[in-house]
Parts: C-alpha cells; sequence; structure tokens
C-alpha cells in the first residue's frame, strides 16, 4: 500500500520490542463483541490509475461552470483566479501544516493570518477581523450569537434580502440556544423594513448588501435606528468582490461584518470549502468567535506573530467559549489573501467595475427579452428578474440548450411565493457572446411556453 | 494571565541578549517584510483589459453607494507575490518535513492524488445551486462517500456537511435534540469526561445545554460509577471519545452505552480519533447514536494551516429522521436534494450551512478511501497503534508513561513526572524539540495529566523516522536529567524566532497592521 511505510519485517521488529506477540495484543481493550474478525464489506485497495479513473468518471458527468453560458451566484461566485495562488496555497509547508499552536515553527502560516486580518479589516472598514470562519452562513450564524452575548437580548430580526440558506444557519444556531430569529418576509429591495421590527429585546439586525437579490442598499440608517433602540446592525455580504466598488459595512454604521470570501482566491467546488470573513468594532473584539493572530515580539525583541486572545476559545474556557469553533478555513483564507495581494485596492475596484459592466450588459441584454421583468433596481454583478411562468422548469430546460441560467429563487425559499423569480450573475468571466446566447434561449424558452 | 486561562503554561519568555536570527536573512532562510512594507498602494498583479468595456463601466446607478476611494490595501506583481509566500512558508513546519507529532490531531501524510482530484473542472468548477440534473457525478461521489462512512461505522445514516469537527458535533447534539423535543421531552443536561477536547463541553454549550463532568479511573478511564451517579433524567446526552485523549479505549463502552440509553439519553462519540479503530471497529457495533468523523484526521484531507475540514455526522436509526438537510435521495430521474424541510425530512433540525457541504474534502477523502480499500483501512489503524506503542515502548525508560500498563491505542501519553527536580517544564521540553527539528507534541493536554506530552505518530511514518524521532527524544532527556538547563529554558535556538512573547500579544492586543503603527 503506497501511503503505509512499513514492511512486514518493520511491523515484526518493532513488536519484539513492545513485548507483543501480534498486532491484536495491542487492541485488547476492545471488547471481543466490538472486534470485527474481517474486513468491513468495502472494495479492496487500488492503485492511483484505478482511483483516478473512477473519480473522474464522475467528474466528467457535471457540467461544469467554464464549459459554456453560465449565470449562477446567490451566495457562490464564479470569478478567474490567478495561476498562482493555486500554486502557493499548494505548497507542503502550508498545505501540510497545522494551525500554528507552536510559533516560533509557523510564522508562516501565522504572518499570513495577520496580514488576512488586516485585508479583511480593510475591506469591511472595520478595525479588527478574525483569521476566518467555515463560511459566510456560518459567520453569519456566530454573529448573531456574538451580538446576543453582547446585548444579552435574545432576538435577531433578519431582513427577507438575507440570502435564505444564511436564515436557516442562523436559526438552526440561535434556536437551540434560546435566541429567536425573526426573519421579514422574502422581498427584493426592502432591506429598510427591519427597523419597524426592532424592539427592547432586538439584539441585532441582520442585513445583507448587494442581498440575495442583488440589491444594493445604503444601511446607514438602518444602523443608526439599530444603535437608538440599543441593537448591533450585522452586516452580510456574500460577493466580496463587491467590495471593490461599494462602501463598505463599516462606512454604514455596522457593528459587525461577516462575509462569504470565496470570491477571492476559492473556486466554485460545489459549495465548500469556502472562507467566512468576520470583522467588528473594536470594542467587541473579545467577543469574537475564532481565531486572531497578534503581533508580538521573540525573546530577542523582534517580531513575530502569535494566536492571541485565546481566553475567548474552546480549548481554554471549554463550556464558557465565545465559539466552538477549532478548525477554521486556514488554507481557503491564504488562497483569500493571496489573490487580495495581487489585486491590491486598485486591482480590486477594477475588477469590481468590470463584474458591474457585466452585470449592466445582462441587464441591457435580458430587459430586451418580451416577458422578462427586471426586478433589482441597483445592483452590483446579480440581480433577480420576473418570467412569465415558473423559473425552475424554465432553468431546467435551458441547460438542454447548454446554459446554466441562474438560480430559480424558489430553490432557496420554496414557500415565498416568488417561483417565477430567477437570481442571474455575471462576472468578468462572462462573455458577450455568453449573453447573447442566454438572451436568445430565453427569448425562445419563453416563446415556446407560451405557445402550447 | 490568569492561571485559567494558560493552564499554567508559561506564556512569557525571559529575554535573551543574543540574536542569532535578527538578520536580513540567515542561510537560505530570508527575513520577509508583511506585504503592507512591500506592497505598492496603486500597484496591481492582476491585468484587466484595457479596452472593452465600453459604455456599460458606468456606476452612475450606484450613485450615493459607491466608495470614494479604492479600499487601501497594497498590490504585488506575480514575481514578488511568489518571493513573499514562497518565504514565508519556509518559516512553517510541516507534515512534508518531518514527524508531527500532535495528539489527537492526527497529522498523517496528504496524498497529492487527492489535490489532482479536488481540482478536476468536474469537481471544482460547478457550483452548489446548478440544477441537479448537471451535477449527478458530483451527488454520486457524495453518495459513494456517505455509503464508505456507513460501511466503516456501522451505522445507518451519515449527515455530509458539517465544516468541522466542532461543527460535527453541534450537529450531533442539534439532532439529539430534536429526537427529546419530539417526544416531548426536552433536556437540558450534557456529561462529558474531564479528558474530552475542549470542543465538546463548548458545542454541548452552544446547544444550549448544561455540561457536567464525569470523573476518570485512576488508569485513564471513564468512571462507571460516577457516570451511573450523573445519569438523572434530565441527561440529554454523554459525549465520550474513544479512543479517548489519553489514548486509550475505553473498555466499558458498551456498558456506557447501555447505562446511556437505560437513562433515555444519547451516546455521542467523538471520533476524532477514528484513525486508532478504523476497519477493526465499528461504533455502530458500540451503541452510539451519533459520531463525527475529521475528515481532516482519518481520512486524510490536509489540515493547511488549520483547516478548512470537514466533519461528517454517523447516525443511529433513532435519530436519522432529525440529519440536518441537505439530504440526498435517489429517484427515477437520478439522484436529488431534499434541500428543505417537510415530507420526508419534516423532522430535520434544519440546515447547519449554506449549500451542501465540503466538496472539496469529500473528493480528497473518497479518493483515500478507495485507495486504501477494506484492507488498507485496516492496516492503517494497526500500523497507527503500532507505530505508537513503539515510540511508547522505546521512550518509557527515560520519560513517564502516564498510563504505563498495557498498550495504548495511536497516541502515547507521557506526563512530566520525570522532569520533577530538573527545573525543565513540559513546555522547555517541547521547545527543545524544535531545535532537533521536530515539531512538539500536544501539551498540557488532556487536562487530566500534570505536564502532559501526548505523541500521535500516526501510520505514515517509516520506522526510520520513529527511530530518528525516538533517538532524538532520548538524547534531550538525557541532557535534561544531566542538567543542562540552557539547552531547554531558551529553547528554541535555532527555529526562525526564539520563544515569542504571548502575554504581550494578549495584553497590548495588535491585530492589524496600521500606517504609521507598524505592525
Amino acid at each position: 500500500m503506497r501511503y503505509l511505510p512499513l514492511t512486514d519485517a518493520d511491523r515484526s521488529s518493532m513488536l519484539a520490542v513492545i513485548g507483543a506477540k501480534t498486532i491484536d495484543d495491542l487492541f485488547v481493550d476492545v471488547p471481543a463483541a466490538a472486534r470485527l474478525s474481517g474486513l468491513v464489506d468495502l472494495p479492496r485497495h487500488a492503485g492511483e490509475l484505478a482511483v483516478e479513473r473512477e473519480l473522474g468518471a464522475l467528474a466528467a458527468m457535471n457540467r461544469t461552470a467554464g464549459a459554456g453560458s453560465f449565470f449562477c451566484g446567490a451566495g457562490a461566485y464564479r470569478h478567474h483566479v490567478p495561476a498562482s495562488v493555486d500554486h502557493l496555497i499548494q505548497r507542503s509547508e502550508f498545505l501540510t501544516s497545522y494551525t500554528p499552536y507552536q510559533p516560533e515553527i509557523a510564522q508562516g502560516t501565522l504572518q499570513v493570518l495577520f496580514e488576512f486580518q488586516t485585508q479583511v479589516a480593510a475591506l469591511t472598514g472595520l478595525p479588527v477581523a478574525n483569521a476566518s470562519m467555515y463560511d459566510g452562513s456560518t459567520a453569519c450564524a456566530e454573529a448573531v450569537m456574538m451580538a446576543a452575548r453582547v446585548t444579552r437580548r435574545r432576538k435577531a430580526v433578519l431582513s427577507g434580502g438575507l440570502h435564505p440558506h444564511y436564515a436557516q444557519a442562523a436559526h438552526t444556531l440561535a434556536h437551540s440556544a434560546g435566541v429567536e430569529t425573526h426573519r421579514l418576509a422574502a422581498a427584493v429591495d426592502a432591506e429598510h423594513a427591519v427597523v419597524e421590527a426592532i424592539d427592547s429585546d432586538t439584539a441585532c439586525v441582520v442585513v445583507q448588501s448587494p442581498n440575495v437579490f442583488g440589491a444594493v442598499t445604503d444601511l446607514t440608517a438602518i444602523g443608526e435606528a439599530a444603535h437608538a433602540a440599543g441593537a448591533l446592525l450585522v452586516v452580510v455580504t456574500t460577493e466580496a468582490v463587491s467590495f471593490g466598488l461599494l462602501k463598505s459595512p463599516g462606512d454604514m454604521c455596522a457593528d459587525i461584518a461577516v462575509a462569504e470570501g470565496q470570491s477571492i482566491g476559492n473556486a466554485l467546488s460545489f459549495g465548500g470549502p469556502y472562507v467566512g470573513l468576520f470583522a467588528c468594532r473594536e470594542a467587541l473584539a473579545r467577543q469574537m468567535p475564532g481565531r486572531l493572530c497578534g503581533e508580538t515580539v521573540d525573546a530577542a525583541g523582534r517580531r513575530g506573530f502569535v494566536l492571541t486572545l485565546s481566553t475567548r476559545e474552546q480549548h481554554i474556557r471549554r463550556d464558557k467559549a465565545t465559539s466552538n469553533i477549532c478548525t477554521n478555513s486556514g488554507l481557503c483564507a491564504l488562497a483569500f489573501s493571496i489573490h487580495m495581494s495581487l489585486l491590491g485596492g486598485t486591482g480590486l475596484k477594477a475588477l469590481a467595475e468590470l463584474n458591474h459592466a457585466r452585470a449592466r450588459a445582462l441587464k441591457a441584454a435580458l430587459a430586451a427579452v418580451p416577458g422578462v421583468e427586471i426586478l433589482t433596481p441597483r445592483f452590483f454583478n446579480e440581480f433577480a428578474i420576473r418570467l412569465p411562468r415558473d423559473a425552475a422548469p424554465v432553468v431546467e430546460a435551458m441547460t438542454r440548450r447548454d446554459i446554466l441560467a441562474g438560480v430559480p429563487f424558489s430553490r432557496l425559499d420554496p414557500g415565498a411565493g416568488m417561483d417565477d423569480v430567477l437570481l442571474v450573475c455575471a462576472t468578468e468571466t462572462t462573455t458577450p457572446e455568453d449573453i447573447a446566447a442566454f438572451a436568445d434561449a430565453l427569448a425562445q424558452e419563453i416563446a415556446q411556453g407560451i405557445a402550447p | 494571565m490568569t492561571a485559567v486561562a494558560n493552564l499554567g503554561r508559561p506564556t512569557r519568555p525571559e529575554a535573551v541578549e543574543s540574536s542569532p536570527g535578527a538578520h536580513p536573512g540567515r542561510g537560505l532562510l530570508q527575513h520577509e517584510p508583511l506585504i503592507f512594507e512591500l506592497g505598492g498602494w496603486d500597484k496591481t498583479g492582476v491585468d484587466f483589459p484595457e479596452d472593452h468595456l465600453g459604455p456599460d463601466l458606468d456606476a452612475s446607478d450606484l450613485a450615493g453607494l459607491t466608495a470614494a476611494t479604492p479600499v487601501r490595501l497594497p498590490g504585488l506583481s506575480e514575481p514578488e507575490t511568489l518571493r513573499h509566500y514562497v518565504r514565508l512558508s519556509q518559516q512553517n513546519h510541516a507534515i512534508d518535513l518531518a514527524l508531527y507529532p500532535l495528539g489527537s490531531c492526527t497529522m498523517k501524510h496528504n496524498p497529492r492524488l487527492g489535490e489532482k482530484l479536488a481540482r478536476l473542472a468536474g469537481f471544482g468548477d460547478i457550483h452548489p445551486l446548478q440544477p441537479v440534473s448537471t451535477v449527478q457525478g458530483a451527488i454520486a461521489l457524495m453518495d459513494q462517500l456517505a455509503h464508505w462512512l456507513k460501511a466503516l461505522t456501522g451505522m445507518p445514516a451519515v449527515a455530509l456537511s458539517p465544516k468541522a469537527g466542532a461543527h460535527g458535533e453541534l450537529c450531533g447534539l442539534l439532532a439529539i435534540r430534536a429526537a427529546h423535543e419530539a417526544r416531548g421531552d426536552a433536556r437540558k443536561t450534557v456529561l462529558a469526561p474531564t479528558s474530552a477536547h475542549g470542543t465538546n463541553p463548548a458545542t454541548a454549550s452552544l446547544a444550549g445545554y448544561q455540561v457536567v463532568e464525569i470523573g476518570q479511573t485512576a488508569d485513564g478511564h471513564v468512571d462507571l460509577a460516577d457516570l451511573a451517579e450523573k445519569l438523572h433524567p434530565d441527561v440529554a446526552a454523554v459525549m465520550v471519545t474513544n479512543p479517548n485523549t489519553c489514548g486509550l479505549f475505553e473498555r466499558d463502552v458498551i456498558e456506557i452505552a447501555r447505562l446511556t440509553h437505560a437513562a433515555g439519553a444519547y451516546f455521542y462519540c467523538d471520533g476524532a480519533n477514528f484513525n486508532a479503530i478504523v476497519g477493526r471497529v465499528r461504533p455502530g457495533d458500540l451503541g452510539v447514536d451519533a459520531m463525527h468523523i475529521n475528515l481532516h484526521k482519518t481520512f486524510s484531507t490536509p489540515h493547511g494551516g488549520g483547516g478548512p475540514g470537514a466533519g461528517p455526522v454517523v447516525l443511529s436509526a433513532a435519530l436519522a429522521p432529525f440529519a440536518p438537510t441537505p439530504w440526498i435521495t435517489h429517484g427515477e430521474a437520478g439522484f436529488e436534494f431534499i434541500e428543505h424541510g417537510g415530507g420526508e425530512a419534516a423532522a430535520t433540525l434544519g440546515r447547519l450551512c449554506a449549500f451542501h457541504g465540503q466538496m472539496g474534502m469529500y473528493v480528497r477523502a473518497l479518493a483515500y478511501m478507495m485507495s486504501h480499500g477494506s484492507d488498507g483501512l485496516r492496516q492503517v489503524a494497526e500500523d497507527a497503534v503500532l507505530n505508537a506503542n513503539y515510540i511508547k515502548a522505546r521512550l518509557a525508560g527515560a520519560m513517564t508513561a502516564a498510563y504505563p500498563d498495557g498498550p495504548c491505542m495511536h497516541e502515547a501519553l507521557f506526563d512530566d513526572a520525570w522532569l520533577e527536580g530538573t527545573g525543565i517544564t513540559t513546555l522547555d521540553f517541547a521547545k527543545a524539540m524544535i531545535d532537533v527539528g521536530f515539531h512538539p507534541m500536544t501539551m498540557y493536554f488532556p487536562l487530566v495529566v500534570h505536564g502532559a506530552m501526548l505523541i500521535e505518530p500516526t501510520e505514515t511514518e517509516p520506522k526510520r523516522e520513529l527511530d530518528r524521532f525516538c533517538d532524538a527524544l532520548l538524547e534531550l532527556a538525557a541532557a535534561a536529567n544531566a542538567g543542562d538547563v540552557e539547552r531547554f529554558k531558551g529553547a528554541p535556538f535555532h527555529a526562525p524566532l526564539r520563544r515569542l512573547d504571548e502575554t504581550l500579544a494578549a495584553r497590548k492586543p495588535r491585530l492589524r497592521w496600521t500606517e504609521g503603527g507598524g505592525g
């Protein structure tokens, strides 16, 4: 077996050193009733070639985003990632290292985390960012829990523009801890509606911009209203490239900003692994979940980095910890940070402008399709449209024209009564030809649907 | 810092005068500034099309919503980027460099086949919300992974979506909560041993439970009498790690399950140490109701400097109806997802995260499992246990094993009794290991052993690396006993940095670089 270095001769000599006759002697504590005598009913070992053939065949069954017209967004985005990013994250010293518990021999990872935190802080416009969460949705759920801890209140108001998966994940986590989530009905452009739902037990309002329908909103007034009522403003962003063009959450009164960082440096990968960004105001830092990397000095006075404020964490505080998170998303954070280092602020702005331009071109093309109504008034790189009939079967039919036409809102929230709403997205990877093909095929599909 | 905060572990080094590494570079090791000290504020290492944005490049419809200036972050050209990260990488220890004996972390070799396969466009370049008809191969892979996990654990169901071990623990406890609530029997307490991973009590608390500790016997096992006494009708679950964090198999595990069930509670098993028993013991045969499996431990998806991981949870028939969405089903048209509650999934605990979980990790883990097969996986457990016992046997004469009688499982636990009177602490000894080329073992955990040193070699270490490791530790132990305190107190001497001041970091947190403020 190619991953197991011991030979039978090694095993015999090692058993002799141990003073055991057979390997079974080392498993004496396992109750006889629980010992498997033979092999589990699964295939025996296989060579690289065989495994590659079998899994390669499964991969080949899937329609890849890059194989043709593709317009899916809604929380996961297809962007071009520079080749150097994937090369660097496969360096053994990054790929095969553990959480940096021994800072003297983990300065590479720790400096990356310090740079990552600085980048996330700059992007979100808030002073403190952690070393990453699992993804945007779990970061959002943790933000709700943090707001409840900080305010000692038991209710979170979630906007109708919040990604439904985020709302559901927040509900699952909060519910068990006795924190109520009050989610407003799905609405394309009504982030401000959360204000009316704030009461004296509201720990936070959770709003998203651009929201799941793509709508961009200035959240400042919502933040002011929340603060006036003693609640926190949690701002969610699922498309991190939008930070390159839009006002930051920190500039709009956010107390906590969470985001999905996948767009920068990370592949679509069918939904994971991704990387959650988490930032907050200075005064809240000690209530944050997750790892924090901080600057310090070594015994010789040289700058170095360590994991810090660990008295918030599970391995020290156990049942009093701010979160149970241990493993986070280090390598995805590295990919994010490398891509961000290549882009810089000016590159990110150019990338964001390009995305917006592509989405505007998509809007112009789709607006010209008879029967299509554009629903989102102000958007970044994705928006919602209304079709003359249910979106899901249209999207399914469009796959037969080799077009992945976007995400039917009903897939995210089947009970919203928005079965005719389709979420579409364009990025720098979308070409004018893709857009033309989409508009053309959609027009045909709609026309066919009208004619019996 | 308080004793609670650092567990008695020193966090502030004594200053040293000499600084052998305080040069711009030493040998091949380059000093590397922060990107904020290197990059250009108006520079970018990504080229964009100059001419074909045309009239679409217009953000006037976003008037009042856009930032006045670009985000203030520096950019680097590609060659500068490569240098920056390659130089940083060289300051890290890695499993590809040498044995990485962190107990309970299972730092084993990461096959590169998994890296190659996870990057196939058919897995890496597919969107989680594409029509399921266009991703049948991806769902088939998830289904296959589920099949392997169920077969290896002898459990009827698995929830794939949890994103790491602690997230899996949460999934398991929420399923247990849902099961109790479904029969109108809400309970408030979770029992866990003192030796448990910190994530266990943290998760139980996050899931809304009070945590009560179960005692441990002198020989390192769950105290059955104490468990029986604390199993009152308010106990929702008993959380036990098996093999436990002392590296021992819980001999009474079947009895623990029986007592737990008799009290109307569920048996949660922390599967962090599944590597020791995979292919030889099925948790389903032990009476386990829920167990998370760290794919980044047992099934070797890379740790990546702290993730991403994946923590699927296998569930008993009693808990399966409460599994989180999405569920995979197989209908006439092929695989489908059930993504919302209601219908078949009426009892689901709900959604734990967006989308379907850690696909990239699933590909790597399944490639690993298929490569080993049923025979290889059994050999994995045997070699992991053999390697740990070999280290325990070789070091037992010089260091004090915490549980010297009988074999250990996949990790060997030592205490600091053998250092008594030397003036050297576990931390000192661990830091001196760095100077001889090894990553320290897990220190000061589990909490039940004084000055604990927990060594987990894993099965992917060749005998000569084990011998190199043992020789190095025996030589260090001899130096400690010979009174060579200086070698330990100031260690490490040969790492990129000397000991770091953790107290300063916590007292005056500097969590990002600021202009003019240095780092």
